[in-house]
């Protein structure tokens, strides 16, 4: 990156600021001409009515010469309008141009940092800086020429205007200047001083708030939310206090410069006038130069103005740019590089000569490691936590650069591949599970996004950037690579057809025994759009479990079907109402009886005062049952049907009026107490309070809803029916089509148990996980449990078939049963290819064929496990649990 | 069967006679209501338990897995409850329990019992009190039993 912001703008835009000086030249002349035209109009056309009026050499009367003029002008200040737009625009290109050239090398700078820098770095500060302070940088690249030609020519132009009327006042005129030039940059300096301050504070802010995301869950339970409170008060107090001292110094340099400028009038009088009593210069003169100097103020103030940002602009850049340096950044051909071959790592040797790994502080981690190992192998590494271990899978795997010695794999420095040929044979799993935004198949095939993928039948163009996309990421710069092409390399795993990859996705789900999860993650989703076919076949699957369920009586009494004519005791109020499922938030389940429709239907069949009724009955159980619970109760979020906040509201309602006189509330009160009952399911809260008589008028609301729907509400819900697929609703609701019951005996497992039998009859289950695959796991993956995210970080490499596999405690967050289990599975998966995995359980070490014990950076023996089982250092009961 | 019914069967309990009755239909609110068909296993021996049942109607038989196989252990009748042990010390179940005649229970889950516990002292102190007696009993057979062992023991020397 370059030193300063100079030569960043010299470097990659001198092209664009000549033309931009260029045009701004260029605006000149007809900014001159349409101030001379005026004087030409005045005094010739309508001053002077002899003529003659010639124009470009054509003899004109003097109306045709007038309009001429005049017309002449209109075009002088359309061309110089028109210029001073395209020089506007084109600045603004420019400026955007280097802007994403400048926060594309600060990203790259990012991926180039040495991992063990990160430790160092503040996450909330890299996005400060890349993000907010970078905004500044592009707006003065687009001024820097152009700002210092435009109001500097404008400013010589109108002095020597000055200067030859009278030497004497043009002088006057820039007597202050001087002073000016002294001491205003000695105040800017000082406000820019602050100005450094307050970047870093606001960067400190910016970090305060991520760590504050980021350990949101550690402030609750500690309950330190005051003090964070305080902390960030003092931070913005900071803030402030600079602002304060800025403001003071800033309003000082516009005080001094405002009054200097005022000052050029009282030198125009006084000397000017003087002048003139002594009949030195004409009073016109006197007036044109004081016209004149009200014209110098305003380029003169941008030009002041663009030294305050330049100084300004050049600290900023100096100080980001010297966040971003680092002596060991990985050099970019590393990153992206494909040159060069990789070795083969299916078999040979892996060879580490003399590796030792310094700390920042110089300590030693790793030192004179030695070993010879025989690929294809499983070997452990044991020791104490903190002994070295997982400094050597990570330096192993490739990802940590060794202080000292080497790493080979058959004669290839492991530290010398590029990383997408290394990241092709090793993968790396640690024990903290990271994945990404989007859905769990995104991060299953993640790893295999090294490339965009060419030539395939579906996808002819590598690089399918659009011919406008790639124009601009040509000219700052940035990658050609497009994001949306086809990036995932199926073809390296041999896998062309798309049942081959569901199916290689499905088996690396179930090494790590999540392929239930992500099936019962399935039956929860929605088909997704372009798999219509499938409705079809989930149909053939409903209609074999109404029959299953009809033909054998200890299973239809666990689920109650939908039926358009019946009210399903186990399902809401508002779902028998709706019969359907809402698409789009039109007809929201929780807030149903609020919209106009729906109450219009209620109104028709008369329910909304039965259901006020009820929902005032609930209302008083609910302040009976909760009214001693603690606001915070995890009941009130399980059970009640208000929350806690709203208790009070519902209790004055109780005891202002009875169940007979409920007329007498105010309407919002009423709609309060209609909302209640809306969430009630009748086998499940057994409250009696939706009697047969209720529910047969629930069901001829459900009809009127239906009948009557307008069409402009068509598309809003997706009705059940027996005979057809409801895309809105989850695959198991179109399935089953209806609800497992309550208060039966397991139920939910018999029922699923069902579901299962009868997808996997009808060749389904790995429809349901194709499904399941699509579900969105949220940021960072966080709506999956910790297990299930290292299982999906484990799955995630297991399909992508390494020949190397490194593992540092990849299984250690899982349960103790599925633990064992777990690393079974990968063992035999990776069968006939090499593993090295730092156990933080000694015991599993028998399961390898080659352990290697590290204590203190050094390896302390190594051999068969019962070799090194012998070894004295190691203190016996440690393997007492694996004989 | 509604909540009021349940709550009644509740209070009917000897464990829950003394606590408040507001108390017991949140007990009884935030409870399943589970039903088992004749033969249906309420839980089984050496499974994790997550949950107790208040019998409300029908009965039960309680095994015990010995070296000789299953032996009949209990036979638990209404307002009985069981599978609080593995509740509250966390213990995998220690009998099978299977439903001879079709069964209504309440199923409280072990957060709701240990909530129970924990907020109201005087469910804690019945508790405590319940779980005495039987250990009392229990103590009193195993003498019994010994005594006996001890008995048959000498006869045969």
């Amino acid at each position: 990156m370059e030193p300063t912001i100079f030569r960043f703008i010299l470097k990659y835009s001198w092209r664009q600021q000549l033309i931009i000086l260029a045009l701004t030249l260029l605006s000149f002349p007809p900014l001159y001409y349409s101030l001379e035209l005026p004087k030409l109009i005045i005094n010739r056309a309508l001053g002077d009515p002899d003529g003659p009026w010639v124009l470009f050499g054509y003899d004109l009367d003097r109306t045709h010469y007038l309009f001429a003029l005049c017309g002449l002008f209109l075009l002088l200040v359309l061309i110089g309008g028109g210029l001073k737009y395209v020089l506007n625009v084109y600045a603004g290109i420019v400026a955007e141009r280097m802007l994403r050239r400048l926060r594309y090398q600060l990203y790259q700078s990012v991926l180039r940092f040495p991992l063990a820098h990160f430790r160092k770095v503040s996450q909330g500060e890299l996005v400060q800086m890349i993000n907010a302070e970078t905004e500044a940088l592009g707006g003065f690249v687009g001024d820097a020429v152009a700002v210092p030609a435009f109001q500097g020519g404008t400013l010589l132009t109108i002095l020597t205007f000055m200067f030859m009327q009278d030497p004497t006042l043009g002088l006057a005129a820039i007597a202050l200047y001087p002073l000016q030039i002294y001491f205003v940059p000695k105040l800017q300096r000082q406000v820019n001083e602050l100005a450094k301050q307050r970047i870093r504070q606001v960067r400190r802010n910016a970090e305060r708030i991520s760590e504050t995301c980021t350990a949101i869950r550690e402030i609750h339970t500690h309950g330190t939310a005051r003090y964070e409170l305080a902390r960030f008060s003092r931070q913005l107090g900071e803030i402030f206090w600079i602002r304060f001292a800025i403001y003071k110094k800033k309003f000082l340099i516009k005080f001094l410069n405002n009054f200097i400028a005022q000052l050029g009038p009282f030198f125009f009088f006084s000397i000017g006038g003087w002048l003139v009593i002594h009949g030195d210069i004409t009073l016109g003169a006197l007036v044109a130069v004081v016209a004149a100097h009200k014209d110098l103020s305003a380029p003169w103030k941008e030009l002041l103005t663009y030294y305050q940002n330049l100084y300004d602009v050049r600290v900023k850049y100096e100080q980001t740019i010297s966040q971003f340096v680092h002596p060991d950044l990985q050099p970019l051909e590393r990153l992206v590089g494909e040159s060069g071959s990789s070795p083969s790592f299916s078999n040979g040797v892996l060879k580490v000569t003399d590796l030792t790994l310094k700390e920042d502080s110089g300590e030693n981690i790793l030192e004179g490691i030695a070993l010879e190992l025989t690929l294809p192998a499983h070997i452990a590494l044991i020791g104490p936590a903190g002994g070295g271990r997982e400094e050597l899978s990570l330096v192993l795997a490739g990802l940590v650069s060794p202080s000292a010695g080497r790493v080979t794999v058959n004669g290839v420095a492991l530290h010398e591949l590029s990383e997408p040929l290394r990241a092709e044979k090793i993968a790396f799993i640690a024990n903290q599970p990271i994945l990404l935004s989007g859905t769990i198949a995104d991060n299953l095939v993640y790893g295999l996004k090294r490339r965009p993928v060419s030539g395939s039948a579906g996808n002819p163009a590598p690089h399918g950037l659009q011919p406008r996309e790639r124009r601009e990421a040509l000219a700052s710069g940035n990658s050609l690579d497009d994001p949306n092409a086809e990036w995932i390399d199926w073809e390296a795993l041999g896998l062309s057809a798309p049942e081959q990859r569901l199916s290689a996705m499905i088996h690396a789900l179930r090494v790590v025994a999540l392929d239930r999860d992500v099936y019962a993650l399935g039956l929860k989703g929605v088909l997704p759009p372009g798999r219509e076919e499938l409705a079809s076949r989930l149909l053939e699957a409903r209609r074999a479990m109404r029959a299953r369920l009809a033909s054998d009586p200890r299973l239809s009494r666990l689920v109650e079907p939908f039926d358009p004519e019946r009210y399903n005791t186990n399902a809401t109020v508002a779902e028998n109402l709706l019969f359907g499922h809402p698409v789009g938030r039109v007809f929201d389940l929780h807030r149903l009886p609020a919209h106009p429709y729906v109450r219009s239907i209620l109104n028709e069949v008369g329910l909304i005062d039965d259901l006020v009724r009820v929902g005032y009955r609930l209302a008083e159980m609910m302040v009976e049952l909760f009214a001693n619970l603690p606001a915070d109760h995890e009941y009130y979020r399980q059970f009640s049907f208000i929350a806690p906040d709203d208790l009070p509201f519902f209790k004055s309602i109780l005891q202002r009026t009875t169940i007979d006189r409920l007329d007498r509330l105010k309407s919002h009160e009423r709609d309060r107490l209609l909302e209640l009952p809306f969430k009630l399911v009748v086998a499940r809260h057994r409250l009696g309070l939706i009697d047969e008589e209720l529910q047969h008028r629930i069901l001829s609301a459900r009809r009127r809803f239906r009948e009557r729907l307008p069409p402009s509400y068509a598309g809003a819900v997706a009705f059940f029916d027996p005979e057809r697929y409801n895309p809105a609703a989850s695959v198991q609701e179109n399935v089953l089509f209806g609800k497992i019951v309550y208060g039966q005996a397991q139920a939910h497992e018999r029922v699923h148990a069902l579901l299962l039998e009868i997808l996997a009859q009808h060749d389904l289950k790995d429809t349901v996980i194709e499904i399941g695959l699509q579900t969105d796991c949220g940021v960072g993956c966080s709506r999956l449990s910790l297990p299930q995210r290292q299982k999906l970080a484990i799955a995630r490499e297991i399909l992508r078939r390494p020949q190397m596999l490194v593992l540092h405690e990849a299984t250690a967050v899982l349960d103790a049963i599925e633990r064992d289990a777990v690393r079974s599975a990968i063992l035999n998966e990776m069968k006939g290819r090499s593993v090295i995995w730092s156990l933080e359980d000694h015991a599993a070490a028998h399961q390898f064929d080659h352990v290697i014990v590290l204590e203190r950076g050094r390896v302390v023996a190594q051999g068969t496990f019962a070799e090194v089982r012998e070894h004295a250092r190691i203190p016996p009961p440690v393997f007492e649990a694996a004989s | 069967m509604t909540l009021r019914r349940e709550l009644e069967a509740l209070r009917a309990i000897p464990l829950f006679a003394k606590v408040d009755p507001t108390r017991l239909k949140l007990l009884a609110f935030t409870s399943e209501h589970v039903e088992f068909e004749p033969g249906e296993l309420v839980c089984r021996q050496g499974d994790p338990g997550d949950a107790a049942y208040i019998l409300l109607e029908g009965e039960a038989d309680v095994f015990v897995d010995t070296p000789e196989g299953q032996v009949r252990v209990a036979r638990l009748k209404k307002d009985d409850i069981v599978g609080e042990i593995a509740i509250l010390c966390g213990v995998p179940r220690t009998a099978t329990v299977v439903a001879t005649t079709h069964l209504r229970t309440l199923k409280i889950a072990k957060q709701g019992f240990l909530n129970l516990v924990t907020q109201f002292p005087e469910v804690a102190v019945e508790v405590m009190q319940e779980l005495a007696t039987r250990l009392y009993h229990t103590t009193q057979r195993l003498s019994e039993v010994s005594l006996k062992l001890a008995q048959t023991k000498t006869s045969r020397e």
